[in-house]
C-alpha cells in the first residue's frame, strides 16, 4: 500500500523505512516508509494534525529541537542513515534545508538574512558573500525587487517578499534538499502564485518537499504526493495519478473534500 | 418612564445611573438594594478610600523625604563641592574622591558581575535541561537577592579581604559589590533571553549553526541591549549600598583620588554614614552630610533611570 514513489527516472534521494515518531508517550507517526525521488517535487497532503509536518521536521533532524521526543525506523539521505550516531546533525542540515510556516526573516538587513548562512560556515569576504546573496535572491526571484535596498529591515518587505527572502537565506547553504511547510499559509493569492512558480523552478536543482492542507496547490506545484491521515501514511504515488484515481477510500474522501 | 409596566432594558439601566430624576421615576423593583448589598457597598467604598489613603501616604513620604534631601542638600551643591578634596576629616572641602571611589567601584563591579551573570543566564536558559539543577539554581538566585547586604560585606571580608589577602581594597569592594549585583542581573539576563521569540532560534539552527552560533548571532545581539538595561538596575542598587564595602574597602579619610586596585577607597555612602555619625559635633555639619546625600541619590536615580528608560526603549524597538 505504502510503496514509495513510482517513478523509474528519478532515483531516489530520501528513503523512509519503518518510520515511528512519539512526542513523549503519545506516538504521532506509525510505520512511514516513504522514498522521495530527487529534482522532483514531493507534496505531503493531509488534514491538520496527521502528522506531515513532524514528518517533514525529522527529514532534517529539527524535531531534536523539542525535548522528549523519540524515533525509531531509518531515514537515509543518499543511502546514509541521518540518525547514524556519528552523523554531525549542522552537516545535515546544511544539506537539507528547511523553511519554516512561521519563517519570518531576521530582524536584520536583507543582506545579513541571506548572508547569515554562509557566514556560519566561515565565509567572510564581501564580494564572495554578495555573490552568494545575489545569486540566492535571483533564484526566488526577489534581486530585481530589492536589489537597491539590500540595506533595509527585512521586517519591511510585504509579506509574499518575506516568504521568498526565507527560501532564499535556505538556497544561500547550498543544500540538496529543500522542506517546505506551508509556504503560502499566510501569503495573499498573487504572492501565492508567485511562490508557486518558484517551486516549480527550484526542483531543476533541488528536491524539494512541501507540506500543504491545500489540495489544489499541491494538485499544481507536486509531481508526487503522499496522503497522510491521522500519523499513517496512507497513499502514495504521482500526483496526476492520486488525484485523479485514488486507490484507497480514505484518500477520495479527502481529496474529495468529504472531510478535512 | 413613559411605559412603566416594560422590563428594564440595559439601555434604560446606564442612562438612570446617570440622571437622579429618571432614576427616583424608574421601576427598579427586581433591581432595588437590599440591606445586605447597602452594607457591602459601604465597605467597598470604606475600603476603596483606605486604599487609596495609604496610597496617598506613600507618596507623602516620598515626596518628603526628596523635599527634604534636595530642599537642605541642593543649595551646597557647588562645582567646588564636586570637584575638591575633601579638608579636616570631610568637615569642610569637597567630595570629589568618594564621587570618584564609588564611581570606580561601581564600574569595577559592574564589569565583573555582567560577564559572569550573563554567562550563567545563558547557560540556564539556552543550554541547561529543565530539571532540578535549573530550578536549585533559581532558587539560590533569588536567595541571594534576597541576602541583606552586610552579608555579602561579611562574606567579601573573609573571602577577598583576608582569605585571599587583597587586603581592604577597591579590588575587594568590587568583588563584594559584584557578588551582590549578581542576582538582578541574572534574574535580568534570563527576561531578556526569554523575550527572544523561539523562531530565531530555530529558523538559525535550520541553516546549519550549531548552538553557539545560534545564540551567538540570533538571540545575543537582541537581547544584550535588554540585558545591559536590567544590569543597571542592579548596579543602582549596589551604588548605594554601604554595609558590602564597609569591611571590604571604605576609606574614613583619604583627601586624594584612588591611585591602585589594591588601596582603599573613599565612597560616598561610606562618606556620608561617616560625616553623620563619626563627628562629635555632627549638626554642625548638616550641610556637608546632604550636600553628599544629594550626590548618592542623584546618582543612584540616575542609574535606574537609564536603566528603566533604556530597557522601555529596546522594548518598543524589538517588534515581536
Amino acid at each position: 500500500m505504502v510503496s514509495g514513489g513510482q517513478d523509474r527516472d528519478a532515483p531516489s534521494k530520501i528513503v523512509v523505512d519503518e518510520l515511528d515518531f512519539w512526542y513523549g508517550t503519545r506516538q504521532v507517526l506509525h510505520g512511514i516508509n516513504l522514498r522521495i525521488p530527487a529534482r522532483r517535487i514531493t507534496a505531503l497532503i493531509g488534514p491538520s494534525n496527521c502528522g506531515k509536518s513532524t514528518f517533514l521536521h525529522t527529514l532534517n533532524r529539527m524535531h531534536e529541537i523539542v525535548a522528549d521526543t523519540r524515533l525509531s525506523g531509518t531515514i537515509l539521505l543518499d543511502g546514509q542513515d541521518i540518525h547514524h550516531p556519528a552523523v554531525d546533525v549542522v552537516a545535515l542540515r546544511r544539506r537539507v534545508g528547511v523553511v519554516f510556516q512561521h519563517s519570518n526573516p531576521f530582524p536584520k538587513s536583507v543582506f545579513d538574512n541571506v548572508a547569515y548562512g554562509p557566514r556560519l560556515q566561515g565565509i567572510r569576504q564581501r564580494e564572495a558573500l554578495s555573490e552568494i546573496v545575489q545569486r540566492s535572491l535571483q533564484q526566488v526571484g526577489l534581486w530585481d525587487e530589492v536589489k537597491d535596498r539590500l540595506a533595509r529591515h527585512a521586517w519591511d518587505l510585504s509579506g509574499g517578499q518575506q516568504q521568498r527572502l526565507s527560501i532564499a537565506r535556505a538556497l544561500a547553504v547550498d543544500p540538496d534538499v529543500l522542506l517546505l511547510d506551508e509556504p503560502a499559509a499566510a501569503l495573499d493569492p498573487r504572492a501565492t502564485v508567485h511562490i508557486e512558480d518558484l517551486i516549480g523552478q527550484l526542483c531543476e536543482r533541488y528536491t524539494v518537499v512541501v507540506v500543504t492542507h491545500n489540495m489544489q496547490q499541491a494538485a499544481r506545484v507536486s509531481h508526487f504526493t503522499a496522503f497522510f491521515y491521522e500519523g499513517r501514511l496512507i497513499e502514495t504515488g504521482p500526483t496526476n495519478r492520486i488525484f485523479s484515481n485514488p486507490r484507497e477510500q480514505q484518500t477520495d474522501e479527502y481529496i474529495t473534500g468529504r472531510f478535512h | 418612564m413613559s411605559e412603566p409596566t416594560e422590563p428594564v432594558a440595559p439601555k434604560d439601566f446606564s442612562a438612570r445611573s446617570r440622571s437622579r430624576a429618571d432614576a427616583v421615576a424608574a421601576p427598579i423593583a427586581g433591581l432595588r438594594r437590599s440591606r445586605p448589598a447597602a452594607v457591602a457597598a459601604r465597605r467597598e467604598a470604606g475600603l476603596r478610600w483606605l486604599l487609596r489613603g495609604a496610597t496617598y501616604g506613600m507618596l507623602a513620604v516620598i515626596g518628603w523625604i526628596l523635599l527634604d534631601i534636595f530642599g537642605k542638600g541642593l543649595p551646597v551643591i557647588t562645582w567646588q563641592f564636586l570637584t575638591d578634596l575633601p579638608r579636616a576629616s570631610g568637615a569642610a572641602g569637597g567630595i570629589l574622591p568618594a564621587i570618584a571611589g564609588t564611581c570606580c567601584l561601581v564600574a569595577g563591579a559592574f564589569a565583573l558581575a555582567l560577564p559572569l551573570g550573563v554567562a550563567s543566564a545563558i547557560y540556564l536558559n539556552e543550554y541547561a535541561a529543565p530539571g532540578r539543577f535549573v530550578a536549585w539554581t533559581r532558587l539560590a538566585i533569588s536567595t541571594l537577592a534576597g541576602l541583606p547586604p552586610i552579608v555579602f560585606g561579611l562574606f567579601g571580608l573573609g573571602l577577598f579581604v583576608l582569605f585571599l589577602q587583597f587586603g581592604a581594597s577597591l579590588l575587594s569592594g568590587c568583588l563584594t559589590l559584584a557578588c551582590m549585583m549578581l542576582p538582578t542581573i541574572i534574574v535580568g539576563s534570563e527576561e531578556a533571553l526569554r523575550s527572544v521569540p523561539a523562531f530565531l532560534r530555530h529558523g538559525s539552527l535550520a541553516l546549519g549553526a550549531t548552538p553557539w552560533q545560534t545564540i551567538r548571532y540570533n538571540v545575543l545581539p537582541y537581547a544584550l541591549p535588554h540585558m545591559v538595561a536590567g544590569a543597571l538596575l542592579g548596579v543602582a542598587r549596589a551604588a548605594g549600598e554601604t554595609a558590602p564595602i564597609l569591611f571590604t574597602a571604605a576609606a574614613f579619610y583619604i583627601p586624594r583620588l584612588p591611585q591602585s586596585i589594591l588601596e582603599q577607597v573613599m565612597s560616598l555612602p561610606y562618606h556620608l554614614f561617616a560625616l553623620t555619625t563619626q563627628y562629635p559635633e555632627a549638626a554642625r555639619i548638616r550641610s556637608m552630610q546632604y550636600g553628599t546625600a544629594v550626590v548618592l541619590l542623584t546618582l543612584v536615580l540616575g542609574l535606574s533611570l537609564v536603566g528603566i528608560v533604556l530597557r522601555n526603549h529596546f522594548r518598543k524597538k524589538l517588534r515581536w
